[in-house]
């Protein structure tokens, strides 16, 4: 998306109106740079904290996930573009959290025992974290007992689970049914995603759902909390 | 005319013809998929099985030299409702050196070349990675990993070399064990009852 023309782009001298398609473009792009400038402009100019991380970071990285996936940007184009929005997200922070930003729920998330591929799970995270969502994120490689005593100290909504091997997918069973086998599995929604697994497995497993992607995960967790209020 | 046929994929065919000319094996007729589907795998069901049901009315018997390759299943269940066998195990690099072997060790933080990726390291680590271009993502890729395991089908002093410099592109320790074939001979060998196996004709 980038050329020349945005070369000579002075992000400040934009209108409000141009400033936030620009900044969708250059976290297409990975300009992190570009990126926090951006955040930094629209706050002075009173924006609320939060309308700068749903307007301009969080849209943008749907547009990103989109061309994901429909095949049009690849992994390590995700990746710059998340390294942007984190970038945007640093300075933004520490001012969701005095701002009355809506929390939608309280996530859980880490790699499964024996996995230590944590791209995906980043994203997810990261992009939760955008949709309104606490995140405790628990890092790689957790075994059962992991998830179980930061669910109940963390008195969360949601555990989410993240395998990228066919050989430690089949451990997203042991957490869950070790969690029915202690009477707590309802407790939770469960939402299970890598790139071998499916929605069949995730049925198999006794998972709430399976999320293909990050973005899915943010839906499906909305959905999810949505129902969870609505039985309250 | 042979009527047996070993679908396998790309990054294998090295490895199986140089099996068949071990051990003089004429058994059966090769064809490959390309090995970058490796990059996507949720593509190579659907190829084997294009290929399988192209070939299906010209041979007796097809055999899919592929684990299960990152398909979480998916290959296998094809290959199941195809009717066709195929290589156990979850990757090459796992039986290579052996699936139970591989799985005995339990590995985690160690990142594997086969013989085929120390050779095409750039084309199917490096490049597809965006490594060349953007080679501040190498933390995010390897960050959790300590070690590259060269798994050696053959004695080559050159490919070792090659696969030491990539561990150390990559910021890894090094580690050269020598396979040889491992697994995938006995899953050729026409002795062994899920293999291919000469068919009259």
């Amino acid at each position: 998306m980038s050329n020349e023309e945005d070369d000579d782009l002075i992000l400040s001298e934009l209108p409000d109106d141009e400033l936030v398609p620009q900044m969708h473009d250059d976290l297409y792009d990975g300009m992190a740079d570009e990126i926090a400038e951006g955040v930094d402009i629209l706050l002075e100019r009173g924006w609320e904290p939060y309308d700068v991380l749903t307007k301009a970071l969080v849209e943008g990285m749907r547009i990103v996930g989109i061309d994901f996936r429909d095949g049009i940007l690849f992994v390590p184009e995700v990746l710059l573009a998340a390294g942007a929005m984190k970038r945007g997200m640093a300075i933004l922070k520490p001012l969701l959290v005095d701002s009355g930003a809506p929390q939608l729920g309280k996530l859980v998330i880490g790699t499964v025992k024996g996995d230590i591929h944590d791209i995906g799970k980043n994203l997810v995270a990261m992009m939760m974290e955008g949709a309104g969502f606490e995140v405790v994120d628990l890092g790689i490689n957790n075994p059962v007992e992991s998830y179980l005593e930061a669910l109940d100290k963390e008195n969360a909504d949601i555990l989410g689970m993240s395998a990228l091997l066919t050989t430690t997918m089949p451990y997203m069973k042991v957490v869950i049914d070790t969690m029915k086998e202690q009477g707590i599995r309802d407790d939770y929604i469960v939402l299970v995603g890598g790139a071998p697994l499916n929605e069949e497995f995730g049925k198999a497993i006794g998972a709430d759902s399976y999320c293909r992607d990050a973005a899915v995960a943010v839906e499906t967790a909305k959905e999810y909390m949505a129902r969870k209020h609505n039985q309250l | 005319m042979t009527r047996t046929l070993v679908i396998a994929c790309g990054a294998l065919a090295t490895e199986i013809l140089a099996i068949n000319t071990l051990n003089g094996w004429d058994h059966y007729e090769l064809q490959c998929l390309p090995a970058k589907l490796h990059l996507h795998p949720d593509r190579i069901p659907d190829a084997v099985e294009k290929l399988v049901l192209e070939n299906r009315d010209r041979f007796e018997t097809i055999f899919v030299a592929y684990a299960d390759c990152g398909t979480g299943g998916v290959l296998a269940a094809r290959c199941k409702a195809l009717g066709v066998e195929m290589i156990n195990g979850p990757h090459c690099y796992a039986f290579f050196e052996g699936n139970q072997a591989f799985e005995a060790r339990g590995e985690v933080t160690s990142f594997f070349l086969t013989d085929f990726l120390a050779r095409q390291f750039d084309g199917f680590v490096w490049k597809p990675m965006g490594l060349d271009k953007n080679p501040e993502l190498l933390e995010l890729y390897f960050g959790n990993y300590e070690k590259l395991v060269y798994l050696a089908q053959t004695e080559d002093v050159a490919l070792t070399a090659k696969a030491k410099e990539a561990a150390q592109r990559l910021g890894l320790t090094f580690e050269r064990r020598y396979t040889g074939y491992g697994d995938l001979v006995s899953a050729l060998d026409p002795k062994n009852a899920s293999a291919p196996r000469p068919v009259p004709g």
